[in-house]
């Protein structure tokens, strides 16, 4: 196996590049576990308590489509299973998406590729030793849990299935990236292109678990909570992940084959000799380096907020079609509208992927100048915050935009569907937009840490997660208020169950603009590169 | 007419590493300027504080009669920059980027573009990931050389360029040169500098430790001595100013300071000269002069 020479020394080169990283997002999806499988016992102790709760999940769909079905939820560890089976794949997967585009097309974009390749290293080494640690990782999260789960008293045979089956949706998904690499050029663009995969998998799945679920079996997601762990396991289900993940990384290896080191699939075709009218300033510059991801995540949040328009009708029907079910409902005091609740925390998941939008587009700057790009802008006669201001300009307008996006799409598609476009396209598109202030806070966050403290950038990141987890399984850490209250999203009003209110959106802008003028102050009084 | 480049006690640390420490620079209007050093110098950082990019710690520093960080913006729009590392932009193609580049600045000269295009072989229409290093140098150097500026600062611009490249850089310099206009030319490649610059700043630890016209340094220096003559000469090892004497028979290798070159001359003559070789010292030996750390006034290497 000559094309895997070196396969071996690359996978310890990136155990140790990643040594900080891996062992955070592992930890924290396995404290996320542990923190909501230890809670079940103290939330539901008895057997009634827990039937109770069944039924209240069963006769709520935007529940069922936001998580996924539950199995069994008279064990703690059934209940566990559904409870984050979702979110952790998703999280998983993202981890494994990123994890093997940066070692592979991130490698060769940056040029330390060829510097490998030319020693003793086989053709496909780099992109083998990228799987294999992916695959390592999702083993190690597999055994964690299992570890986890049988210290607290659960079921080892479930422990173990929730375990692999997680570990292997994850595994689909790094596998995924690998293809999306041999076909990007960069490694932001193979990691979106997987990361739309990602998003399509778990719209896939809520669509399938809105409905009769045989649309669920078409997602890595859906086939990662048809193992069915803790409630009379399906192990045959993991050979679909498994199967796809291998078939996957054959595809990509048959791409690696057809193209040259550093080359994606497209032929170079000569371009303009001369630039445009519009690529005459920092803020065309910025238009250009922008465009791409803008024009992508604005599709992604225009699929998403469609797919989850024709869910929330699906959602607010069920109890339509079924009056036995909403009579439970309103006996247990739910006045409320399933489907507007749905719609609120399908936006409030959406703010926060449009955050690390606005995170990704602000850390450009940082980008440009560890990149040695700046210095011709900034060698010119452009200043440091007409140069700032042109990327923050794209991070906030893309913001809105690809919020807008999700709304505005969503609105028309449960519009039609119940016949009401003209109240409901506003009604969701402003239930979108309210998120706005707290996505710019993110970016005002990461264009702060750009100026005053360039090294740490990488910290908004974090807090994103952080903040992610407060939403996620926000109710299982028993977290301290004030805790919550250093989150944007706890202050953003959840539209459309609540009244828009105008006060704390108004609050949030104002920190953002804080933070922004922040950082930009830091950036001008700071050396550059 | 006032002083392009004007800097005195420049200091720079980052962090624990001192990278300049107290260097000296001046450049005059109209001069080609070289700013000689080994790897890790100074050079870059000194440029790029003239450039506004990093702040200095301490010293005073006047660039065309303003300051570097405060009026940066505005002295821009005199200055072309070509930065030693040139990354660019990978989606944008080499004519896009040497447009955007001038617009940046303010502009660019219409004729000379298409011509430096022309005279650098450059294929516009590439996008720069497809670019090779020498080609990224290229588009670098011609979206500074199509400026009309009163100084340029290059920082190693000839890097990567092949030596037919290399030659149309130097007949660009040379143009500049009658123009009257100014180069600050940062550079390790010692023949470069010798037939490009005017005057020369010898950097080293972050000081300027030689600074003069190539003939002032060369008169500081030794000139090396090849003799062969009829009579064997002895005693000049006791001659101020000679050094490094070897003696075989009747021939003679030495190196002379500027000082002991007549009395040097005066023994050969009485001892009967035969055959007589002198040459002024080279830069590069200049230049293995100052960077001799190991062993200050060991033997020169002759070529």
């Amino acid at each position: 196996m000559r094309v895997l020479t070196g396969t071996r020394s690359l996978v310890r080169l990136a155990l140790r590049r990643e040594r900080i990283r891996l062992p955070l997002w592992l930890g924290a999806l396995v404290l996320v576990m542990l923190a909501v499988a230890s809670s079940y016992d103290e939330l539901y102790p008895t057997v009634e308590q827990r039937r109770q709760f069944a039924l209240g999940i069963a006769t709520n769909p935007g529940l069922v489509a936001l998580l996924g079905r539950p199995y069994d939820l008279v064990s703690t560890g059934g209940f566990t299973a559904w409870r984050i089976g979702a979110p952790i794949a998703v999280l998983l997967g993202l981890m494994n998406l990123q994890l093997v585009a940066r070692h592979t097309r991130g490698e060769e974009e940056t040029g330390r590729a060829e510097l490998v390749r030319a020693a003793r290293v086989g053709r496909y080494a780099p992109l083998a030793a990228a799987l294999v640690v992916a695959a390592l990782a999702d083993l190690i999260f597999a055994v964690l849990v299992l570890l986890t789960l049988v210290v607290l008293g659960m079921n080892a045979t479930g422990a173990v299935a929730l375990g692999l089956a997680l570990g292997l949706s994850g595994l689909v998904f790094g596998a995924l990236a690998a293809l999306t690499a041999q076909v990007a050029e960069t490694s932001r663009a193979a990691s979106g292109l997987a990361g739309t995969g990602l998003g399509l998998a778990y719209a896939v799945r809520a669509t399938g678990d809105a409905r009769d679920g045989n649309l669920s079996w078409l997602s890595p997601i859906g086939w990662a909570q048809q193992t069915r762990p803790f409630a009379d396991e399906r192990w045959w289900v993991l050979l679909l992940p498994l199967g796809m993940s291998l078939g996957l990384a054959t595809l990509a290896v048959a791409l690696a084959r057809r193209r040259d080191l550093g080359a994606g699939m497209r032929t170079a075709r000569p371009g303009r000799a001369r630039a445009t009218a519009t690529l005459a300033g920092p803020l065309g510059l910025a238009w250009r380096l922008h465009r791409g991801a803008q024009l992508g995540w604005t599709f992604g949040f225009l699929s998403f907020g469609a797919m989850f328009g024709g869910i929330a009708r699906d959602v607010g029907s069920l109890l339509d079609d079924n009056p036995q079910l909403a009579g439970i409902v309103s006996r247990l005091g739910g006045s409320i509208d399933v489907a507007d609740a749905f719609v609120a925390s399908v936006f409030s998941l959406l703010a926060l992927a449009a955050s690390g939008y606005v995170i990704q587009a602000t850390l450009r700057i940082r980008g440009e100048e560890t990149g040695l790009r700046a210095e011709h802008v900034l060698g010119r006669s452009v200043g440091r915050w007409r140069w700032g201001l042109s990327h923050l300009f794209f991070a906030a307008i893309g913001a809105a935009l690809i919020l807008a996006a999700a709304g505005g799409a969503m609105g028309l598609v449960y519009g039609v569907q119940v016949d009401d476009v003209s109240s409901e396209l506003p009604r969701l598109l402003g239930a979108a937009l309210v998120y706005v202030p707290a996505a710019w806070v993110l970016g005002g966050l990461a264009m702060a840490l750009v100026g005053v403290a360039p090294d740490a950038v990488a910290v908004s990141w974090a807090v994103l997660g952080v903040y992610l987890l407060f939403l996620v399984v926000g109710e299982f850490l028993s977290l301290p208020a004030w805790l919550l209250d250093l989150s944007p999203f706890t202050h953003t009003p959840r539209v459309p169950v609540v009244e828009a209110s105008i006060a704390p959106l108004a609050a949030l802008g104002t920190i953002a603009l804080a933070l922004t003028v922040t950082g930009l102050v830091g950036l001008r009084r700071r050396d550059i590169g | 007419m006032q002083t392009v480049i004007d800097v005195e006690g420049l200091a720079k640390s980052f962090g624990r590493t001192r990278a300049l420490d107290g260097l000296d620079l001046t450049v005059q209007p109209g001069e080609v300027h070289g700013f000689l050093g080994p790897n890790g110098a100074g050079k870059t950082t000194t440029l790029r504080i003239l450039l506004g990019l990093l702040r200095a710690d301490g010293g005073m520093v006047r660039l065309l009669g303003g300051d570097p960080w405060g009026d940066a913006v505005d002295l821009h729009g005199r200055i072309a920059y070509v930065p030693g590392d040139v990354m660019l932009w990978p989606m944008l193609t080499g004519g896009e980027i040497i447009d955007l580049l001038g617009r940046l600045r303010g502009g660019l000269n219409e004729a000379r573009r298409t011509e430096l295009i022309e005279r650098f072989d450059l294929d516009p229409t590439m996008e720069a990931r497809a670019y090779s290093k020498g080609n990224r140098q290229k588009i670098a150097l011609i979206a500074a050389l199509a400026a009309d500026v009163e100084l340029y600062v290059l920082d190693e611009p000839t890097a990567g360029l092949d030596p037919l490249m290399g030659e149309v850089f130097r007949q660009y310099v040379e143009e500049i040169r009658q123009d009257g206009r100014t180069i600050l030319l940062a550079s390790h490649i010692l023949a470069e500098v010798e037939v490009l610059c005017d005057r020369v700043s010898i950097v080293r630890s972050g000081r300027v430790v030689e600074v003069g016209s190539l003939d002032d340094l060369r008169h500081l220096t030794r000139t090396l001595v090849t003799a062969h003559t009829s009579r064997p000469v002895a005693g000049l090892e006791a001659l101020p100013g000679v050094h490094n004497l070897v003696v075989n028979g009747s021939r003679l290798h030495c190196e002379v300071e500027a000082a002991g070159f007549d009395e040097l001359l005066r023994r050969l003559i009485d001892a009967g000269v035969q055959s007589l070789d002198s040459r002024p010292p080279t830069l590069e030996e200049l230049f293995l002069r100052h960077y001799d750390t190991v062993m200050p006034g060991s033997p020169r290497v002759a070529p």
